[in-house]
């Protein structure tokens, strides 16, 4: 827990540093000269992610791939609009590959999921805020995710990978919706700390 | 001015998981679209995602996928930002769903004295309810509990019960035990975006005695 993680434990994860600069670099030759051999880098990486993401109960094997496809087009699409300062790359693949999700399951033209980044004013934004690609890439968010308690990181995946609301995860537990609820906010408010040390 | 209340961090980490009910979704990113400090808090619980889609095991991809996706890659036009919407006092993810571009547009129902509802139509999977609520000026609501999931956004005037003042901007995302009395200032009525769910779950007595008062 965080109360017992000193200096030595938040230390740099040096291969994830590693890894982004490699991703960052791949989007900039996908963005700046439609590189394909650099796509094709990039698919060999998150294709596979992106199908255990996309499968699910009453997801077909087919309908993964298709998805993933869609996911991977979108990539090449957008890669111009990736903004370092908001997150990690992965952390964008990850908005894409939800948002196609949502609207492909609900099939739904009139309410496409936003890019949180339309309501942005360069004037307005945070102190600290430009700063969360950095500290994801130092490894902080990957190391909130592995220092709390399980019970709290499945609640954590039984959202983001399962893609269940929280009743569905209080049903399936069979725990309360207010735990789920609590659970949720005692996990943020971990990560949160995190990176609060670190600003 | 910036919003002084903001949304729960388990609302937030749904809407980034894109877990919550259409119903819930939109009052969530109403709020997000006037509150900085909220968009911050919604690409933290991102970077959760991002992390967790990193550590997920591989699926094995069919060659087939991987060489349809390049040759797509022909026909794939660059992705360009969608052209936004006129200015308007109404949140973006309100006007695309009314189509209507300001507070006079809204076709109001009068539903008791002093109060007026409209109901924003959702598409059928939706499972929560969506609605603009107009308490008139100076007007106080019974106190009552919610007997269920809800969200409450201020779109103009304010409103005050024991949690303080909120006004435009201004989010109630309360826990289903929480009973309230809101009363809304002199001067001006009070609009909101109120995202409840279904009425037919565990709704207590107080919330069932306030449905035919505003029907929800």
């Amino acid at each position: 827990m965080l109360a017992a993680m000193d200096q030595s434990d938040m230390q740099i994860d040096r291969e994830k540093q590693k890894q982004e600069a490699h991703f960052r670099n791949l989007m900039k030759r996908v963005a700046q000269s439609h590189d394909r051999q650099a796509f094709a880098v990039f698919f060999d990486h998150f294709a596979p992610r992106l199908k255990s993401f996309m499968m699910r109960k009453n997801v077909s094997a087919e309908l993964a791939e298709d998805l993933v496809q869609d996911a991977m087009i979108a990539v090449w699409r957008k890669a111009g609009l990736y903004e370092p300062s908001k997150g990690s790359v992965t952390t964008w693949v990850f908005t894409i590959a939800r948002n196609l999700r949502i609207d492909r399951i609900r099939r739904d033209v009139h309410m496409p999921m936003t890019e949180l980044g339309t309501y942005d004013e360069p004037s307005d934004a945070p102190e600290g805020e430009e700063l969360l690609g950095r500290k994801q890439e130092d490894g902080l968010v990957a190391q909130a995710l592995k220092s709390i308690p399980d019970e709290q990181r499945q609640v954590l995946l039984l959202s983001f990978v399962e893609d269940m609301p929280q009743s569905e995860i209080a049903q399936k537990l069979a725990i309360p919706l207010g735990t789920v609820k609590s659970r949720m906010r005692l996990a943020y408010g971990h990560l949160r700390r995190i990176l609060e040390t670190r600003s | 001015m910036k919003p002084a209340h903001h949304l729960d961090d388990s609302t937030v980490l749904s809407f980034a998981a894109g877990t919550l009910d259409d119903a819930f979704s939109v009052v969530a990113e109403a709020h997000l679209s006037m509150c900085p400090a909220c968009r911050a808090a919604v690409r933290e619980a991102e970077a959760l995602g991002g992390e967790v889609l990193d550590a997920l095991e591989e699926g094995s991809v069919s060659d087939a996928c991987r060489a349809k996706t390049i040759a797509a890659l022909d026909q794939a036009t660059l992705y360009r930002l969608p052209v936004a919407p006129p200015r308007s006092d109404l949140p973006p993810a309100l006007v695309r769903l009314l189509d209507i571009s300001s507070f006079e547009d809204i076709a109001w129902k009068k539903k008791a004295p002093g109060v007026a509802m409209c109901d924003v139509k959702l598409p059928a999977y939706a499972k929560g309810k969506l609605k603009l609520l107009r308490i008139s000026a100076g007007r106080a609501m019974p106190e009552h509990g919610h007997g269920g999931e809800e969200i409450t956004l201020v779109l103009k005037g304010a409103y005050h019960d024991h949690m303080g003042v909120f006004a435009r901007g201004d989010v109630a995302d309360l826990d289903e035990d929480i009973e309230h009395q809101p009363v809304v200032g002199p001067g001006e009525d009070c609009i909101c975006l109120v995202a409840t769910e279904k009425p037919t779950r565990f709704k207590s007595l107080a919330a069932r005695l306030m449905q035919p008062f505003v029907g929800i």
